[in-house]
Parts: C-alpha cells; sequence; structure tokens
C-alpha cells in the first residue's frame, strides 16, 4: 500500500517537473494532465471514491479548457535568454553571493521548520478520528443517508456547501466579465 | 512520513515553477500543481490502515474501522474550485495574449511607470 | 468551428445522451453510492462539452449567446438559497435544517431534503461548467 503510492507520488513529480521545462506547451499540458491523472489512482488507493470521480471530471474538462486556449494563441514557450557575457568581467560579484547566501538561509529555516512540525504529524495511518467518530457512528441515523459523505457535506457543513457554491458562480461572473467586452474600444 | 515529505515536494516543485518561469501558461500549471498537492496531504491525513469507504452496506451496520470521512467531505468542494480558479486565470491569460501578442509576463508591464 | 469527421460525429451523437443519462443517476443516488451532486453535476456538464467539441460550434445554435445556460445556473443557486432558508421557517430557526421525512436509510425516497440538494446543486454545478466553456467558444468565434 506504501509502496503503491509511493510510485503513484514518484511519477506525478516526474511529470510535473516535465511540465515545467517543456519547449513545447502542449506537451507541457499532457504533462500536467499526468499529474492529475495520477491524483485519480492515488484517491482510490486511499479510500475515497467520490473523490476520484470528481477529480476524473475536473481534470478532463481544465485539458479541454487548456488546448483549447492554446489552439487559440501559440504553441511554442518562450526562449530563455542566454546571460550576455560582458568581456573581461568577472562572473562573480558581491551581489550574487549575497543572493545565494540569503537563498540558502531561508531554506535551511524553511527545512528546519518542516522538520520540526512533521514530527508532530501522525504517522501515516495511524488516524485517531476524534471530530468523526460522532459522525460515523451516529451519522445515518440524524441524517437518514447512507453515504456519509454526503451526509456531511450537505447537512453537517451545509453552509460551506452555500459557499462553495458562491464561489462557483462569481468565478462565471468573472469569466463572463473578462471574455465578453461588448463595444470594443480600439486598442483593447 | 516519506509520503508526507514526497507531497511537500510536490509543492515545492510548484512553488518554483511559479516563481521562475516566465511563460504565463507555465505559471498556472504550476500553480494548479500546488492546489493538488494540498488536496492529496489533506487525504494522505485522513487515511487509517486497513480503513474501509466511509458508505456503510446497510443502515445501522457500521464497519469496524472506517477511513476518515470529514476531509474527503472538504476537500469535495475544494476540487471544483480549483477548476473554477484555473478557468478564471485562463480567461485573464487569453485576454493579455490578445492585447499584448505574447505569454511573457516581464512583457506586460502597462501598470508599470 | 467544423467539428471533427462523420463518425467522430456520429458516435458522440450516440454516446453523449447516455453520458447525460448516466450523470443524472449519479446525481440522484448521491445518498446511497459515491458520487453526489458534484459529480453528477461535473459529468453532465462533460457530456454537453463533449457534443460542442466533436460537432462544431453552430450544433445548438449556441455560437450566438450563453445566456440560457447563465439564467439556469442563477435560478439552480436560487432554489438552493430558498430550500435552505425554508429550513429555517419550519421548527426551529436554524439554517439548513433537513425537514423533510427521513424514511428508512437504504430507500431511495430517504434522507428528507439530500437527494433534492443534490438535484439542485448538480444542475448549477453544471451550468457553470458549461457556461465557462461557452465563454471561451464564443470569444474564439468572435475574433
Amino acid at each position: 500500500m506504501e509502496t503503491a503510492l509511493l510510485f503513484i507520488l514518484i511519477i506525478m513529480l516526474a511529470g510535473a517537473l516535465y511540465a515545467l521545462y517543456a519547449k513545447d506547451l502542449l506537451s507541457a499540458v499532457v504533462s500536467y494532465g499526468i499529474v492529475g491523472f495520477a491524483l485519480v489512482i492515488a484517491f482510490l488507493l486511499l479510500q475515497a471514491p467520490d473523490l476520484a470521480i470528481v477529480q476524473v471530471v475536473v481534470e478532463t474538462i481544465s485539458l479541454v479548457i487548456m488546448i483549447s486556449v492554446l489552439i487559440i494563441s501559440t504553441r511554442e514557450d518562450l526562449q530563455e535568454t542566454p546571460v550576455a557575457k560582458i568581456k573581461g568581467a568577472s562572473y562573480v560579484h558581491l551581489r550574487h553571493m549575497v543572493y545565494v547566501a540569503a537563498a540558502l538561509v531561508i531554506t535551511g529555516l524553511f527545512l528546519y521548520f518542516f522538520v520540526v512540525s512533521t514530527s508532530m504529524l501522525p504517522v501515516f495511518g495511524e488516524h485517531h478520528t476524534r471530530m468523526a467518530t460522532e459522525y460515523i457512528q451516529h451519522g445515518a441515523e440524524k441524517t437518514g443517508a447512507i453515504n456519509l459523505v454526503t451526509g456531511i457535506v450537505f447537512d453537517f457543513r451545509g453552509y460551506d456547501t452555500l459557499g462553495e457554491a458562491t464561489v462557483l458562480f462569481t468565478a462565471v461572473i468573472g469569466v463572463l466579465a473578462m471574455l465578453r467586452l461588448t463595444g470594443k474600444k480600439e486598442g483593447l | 512520513m516519506v509520503l508526507f515529505v514526497m507531497c511537500f515536494l510536490l509543492f515545492l516543485v510548484g512553488l518554483y515553477g511559479v516563481l521562475t518561469r516566465r511563460n504565463l501558461i507555465k505559471i498556472i500549471i504550476a500553480l494548479s500543481i500546488m492546489e493538488y498537492s494540498l488536496n492529496l496531504f489533506f487525504i494522505l491525513i485522513g487515511y487509517v490502515k486497513g480503513g474501509e469507504i466511509p458508505i456503510l452496506k446497510k443502515a445501522g451496520t457500521v464497519p469496524a474501522v472506517v477511513v476518515d470521512p470529514l476531509p474527503q467531505a472538504m476537500i469535495l468542494t475544494a476540487i471544483v474550485i480549483g477548476l473554477a480558479t484555473t478557468a478564471l486565470l485562463l480567461a485573464i491569460a487569453i485576454r493579455l495574449y490578445r492585447k499584448y501578442k505574447t505569454f511573457d509576463v516581464s512583457g506586460i508591464n502597462a501598470l508599470k511607470g | 468551428m467544423n467539428g471533427m469527421s462523420l463518425i467522430v460525429k456520429k458516435v458522440t451523437q450516440l454516446m453523449a445522451g447516455i453520458i447525460f443519462l448516466y450523470g443524472v443517476y449519479i446525481m440522484l443516488h448521491g445518498h446511497l453510492t459515491p458520487g453526489g451532486g458534484f459529480a453528477g453535476g461535473t459529468i453532465v456538464a462533460g457530456s454537453f462539452i463533449l457534443l460542442i467539441v466533436a460537432n462544431g460550434i453552430r450544433v445548438f445554435g449556441l455560437h450566438r449567446e450563453e445566456q440560457l445556460s447563465s439564467a439556469a445556473e442563477s435560478i439552480a443557486i436560487l432554489v438552493f438559497l430558498l430550500l435552505a432558508t425554508a429550513g429555517m421557517l419550519m421548527g426551529a430557526m436554524w439554517f439548513f435544517r433537513n425537514y423533510l421525512p427521513h424514511g428508512t436509510p437504504g430507500n431511495i425516497a430517504s434522507a428528507g431534503v439530500i437527494p433534492i440538494y443534490n438535484l439542485v446543486v448538480g444542475t448549477e454545478v453544471a451550468a457553470a461548467l458549461l457556461t465557462i466553456f461557452l465563454g471561451f467558444v464564443i470569444f474564439k468565434a468572435e475574433d
């Protein structure tokens, strides 16, 4: 079980790294699709079938929208301009050394806090459900639904569902406002 | 424990992409990868070893070991919200391309100066 | 803009109805099997997007406006809010109260008002995703 999840995470990391370095934008979008679909397998291995169904369809729709954006515009990535070398100037400046030193210090701080906080996390698999024991034992009689996740989403935590519907609505308003300027002025 | 570290590494890969890439589409892809790593982290926390899915077979028979259903309910809405924000970012990106004819973020500087 | 070849058009016209029914099935049985409102809503949106991608933009006359799906989304979220406040007015003053009779768990007509919530949220999500996609399509068409 853990080895299977480790393998899936390695695939996700490889896909994510390639998506950032691809020269062609269409290859980057396909590699981003690899990350999304490997996440579906990870959700199924972690016993979450509701999330797997939603993630499959959401990933497909997101890929279709991204490819339609690429068809309208362009397919190539930008040329990474090489650093111009001035004859006779040294490559090592004081500013570069300060930047590298600051980056190392901040990375060290980040790593220290990360190690401290993950040592306090429970071991993977030893999760003790404190808040959810009440929902699991009595959820079926209190809400009448035998799908506990739906019972929590619509009955115990209905307010969060209202918030999600509002965010989705706002995003649609934003997209329509960005894409449909009727009465275009020149140059816009 | 190794799984948590690798999930965090995926988040860092996304963060690196947002900070260092100049192409707008790659910035949007990296932002979405960060969201995926966060969703995976929540579900990894809620997993109980040997647990079953949180759906009862018949009313009244609760299985002995059940995976925590509360993070799953939270992340169910978070996935759909992630799609909505990615679509909004792509709408902004295609508008910028129409005006500036490029996806380079260092060339889009109409608000500067 | 013209859609794909004839084989793809005919196959998608056959499959889109089945995918739509599957989405409605997952929406209706949300309190019994995995799925629920969000999963069913995205699948219904997926069937419409499949039709538009395979048949070109002019398939429903949708290349002019997207106001029908936008109106459907607004009406769906309004019904959701009305149902939630109706729960507040019956009985205790408590938002989102589950006020219809619960029935025996395991039947399809159980769990109070949750199946109705599933349907309403499903249509809202489907209409929202369809409106986003139509926005992109119309933006491309009116070059």
